[in-house]
């Protein structure tokens, strides 16, 4: 089987969702790559040297410099009449483009795959992640999203793939982009971090989480992130979110405090290798998933354990 | 201008799922049913465009059993003027519910669709972007702002990596997010009205449309369970665990 793997980049770089999405590709077949961007032969030829890849097909024109599904999706779709299977990681980048291109195929994505279980059969999350359900696709052409957290990352180096350039489908006219507010990382990103310090409500303002939150997390190397309670209330931005319909994260410890444990912010989580978690209520569900509880309040716990580390 | 809202019947989002013992699926048999929350915001949505004086008509659509009925009916009472029910027994998967919304819009000729981004039964996040392309219309996914002027609708997405914000040609479809607004509970007085408010039953069949699943779910497990660990007596231990765990010096 040829796969064409979905290469998310920022322009400069190739981001590590990629990576994972190329294990779970190299278990269907042949590894090929697609790179789509403006003035993207940097991330091309990071791209070509990622282990086990072969050719990196290389879109390079404005109409794709944003990603825009309604430019993307006719380019991948073209590419599939010589391809087996579209792979993507299920960045948001990706989750907007793939079911576009899937109803252009006339087939049925896979979204968020676990596991690879044949040539055409996948378990994937379904209900947060309280079941997990095994299918089997009848579609002659595959079209996946992969969870990344599920799949090794191929190592980003080895590779001797060859670069392509492939013709623009151009500007389907449909959609222009406006503008983005991108957040400056000063930390770790989310899905990439070794360890995760989230806030949740019981956090009760931004102040709060630059004061107890973030110094916490500098202490430790970590990125933060947040429960849907906390965006909502506008302590942090959207990109913190964990959770089902958030971000799915998976580090090796992951520190949930005054978070209560909803299903909803378990199902983004529950596969860090320790939780931690810091809750005055000892009934929390937070605590039927964790390795280490500490119950207590967060406003004299964490300012006495940021000191003590 | 009309505006379509596709809503969906899912287990309530406050009931555990329990997986059923001979691995067909999730046990749905006398538990708590509601709307998507996602299509809940969908709703809202349309029904604040029209508040605003931007729509003049929305139409709920729901493809699924007979008892979608009740999920319709609860988008009549929060403020959608009419409903479709296209009904059947049948598992659709979002591929089969877009071409039947597809021919949905042919009929309706909508100038927005507003869909929840994901059900939270299947978790697929699919339909909105499948109905985009088979219309070859616009799509902003993952809204948590929408504004409509001059025959374009500005979306602020919620991206990876914080908003985005694109301008797309009317007609198009918005898939919504959490942020985009609270929705509304109905009104008891709404909830009455929305009785007689008119509900149109069709099925697939009467869009010419084939619904056949391409996927089979031949087994559905419980994931494996985190046990319970053990709980720390104060900051010190917690340290201490923390050094050897290695994350902390
Ligand atoms: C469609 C849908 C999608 C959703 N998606 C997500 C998602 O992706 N991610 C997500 O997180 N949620 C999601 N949710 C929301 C989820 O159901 C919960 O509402 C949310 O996770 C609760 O956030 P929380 O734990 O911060 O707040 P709460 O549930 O209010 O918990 C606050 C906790 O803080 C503790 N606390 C209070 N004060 C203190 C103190 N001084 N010291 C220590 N502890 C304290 C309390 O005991 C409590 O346990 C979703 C919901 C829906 C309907």
């Amino acid at each position: 089987m040829k796969t064409l793997v979905w290469v998310e980049h920022d322009g400069k770089a190739v981001k590590d969702a990629t990576l994972s999405a190329v294990t779970a590709a190299a278990k269907l077949g042949e590894v090929h790559l697609l790179v789509a961007g403006q003035g993207v032969d940097g991330v091309a030829a990071e791209a070509a040297v990622i282990a086990g890849v072969g050719k990196v097909h290389v879109a390079d024109d404005a109409a794709y410099a944003h990603g825009l599904a309604e430019n993307v999706a006719p380019l991948v779709a073209g590419l599939m009449a010589t391809h087996d299977a579209f792979v993507a990681p299920a960045t948001t980048t990706a989750k907007n483009i793939a079911p576009r291109v899937a109803a252009l195929l006339d087939v049925m994505q896979v979204s968020d795959i676990l596991s690879v279980e044949g040539a055409d059969s996948f378990t994937r999350p379904i209900y947060a992640g309280n079941a997990i359900a095994t299918v089997k696709t009848s579609d002659k052409k595959l079209v996946l999203t992969v969870r990344t957290t599920a799949f090794d990352k191929a190592s980003p180096t080895g590779g001797t793939g060859s670069v392509e350039k492939v013709a623009s489908t151009g500007d389907a006219g449909l959609s222009s982009f406006a503008g983005a507010e991108i957040a400056k990382l000063e930390r770790p990103e989310l899905t990439s971090a070794k360890v995760i310090v989230s806030g949740g409500r019981a956090l009760q303002s931004s102040e709060n989480f630059k004061t107890l939150i973030e110094p916490l997390a500098d202490k430790l190397g970590a990125a933060v992130g947040a429960s849907r309670a906390a965006v909502d209330a506008g302590y942090v931005p959207n990109d913190y979110q964990v959770g089902q319909t958030g971000k799915i994260v998976a580090p090796e410890v992951y520190i949930a405090i005054g978070i209560s444990g909803a299903i909803q912010h378990l199902a983004g989580m529950k596969d860090s290798k320790t939780i931690i978690a810091i809750n005055k209520d000892e009934d929390a569900p937070i605590f039927q998933v964790a390795d280490i509880g500490l119950v207590g309040d967060l406003y004299k716990i964490v300012p006495e354990l940021t000191d003590k580390l | 201008m009309r505006v379509l809202v596709p809503v969906k019947r899912v287990l309530d989002y406050n009931v555990k799922p329990r997986v059923k013992a001979d691995g067909s699926g999730v046990d749905l048999a006398n538990v708590k049913m509601s709307m998507n929350p996602f299509d809940e915001i969908a709703v809202e949505e349309a029904i604040r465009l029209k508040e605003k004086g931007v729509v003049t008509e929305i139409v709920a659509v729901s493809v699924g059993e007979a008892k979608c009925q009740e999920t319709l009916r609860t988008a009549l009472a929060m403020g959608a003027d009419r409903a479709i029910l296209v009904q059947t027994d049948d598992r659709v998967e979002p591929l089969g519910v877009a071409k039947l919304l597809a021919k949905i819009v042919a009929e309706e000729a909508p100038e927005l669709v507003i869909l929840g981004k994901q059900a939270i039964d299947d978790d697929n996040n699919q339909t909105g972007q499948m109905l985009a392309g088979l219309l070859g219309w616009g799509q902003g996914t993952f809204a948590s702002a929408v504004e409509i002027a001059d025959g374009h609708a500005k979306v602020t997405r919620e991206v990876d990596g914080g908003l985005e914000t694109d301008d797309l040609k009317l007609p198009a479809i918005v898939t919504t997010d959490l942020r985009l607004n609270e929705p509304r509970y109905a009104s008891l007085p709404n909830i009455m009205k929305a009785k007689s408010k008119p509900m149109a039953t069709k099925t697939p069949a009467d869009y010419g449309v084939d619904v056949a699943p391409r996927l089979t779910v031949t087994n559905v497990v419980e994931p494996p369970r985190r046990s319970a660990g053990v709980k720390v007596a104060d900051v010190d231990e917690l340290v201490t665990k923390l050094k050897a765990l290695g994350v902390a010096k």
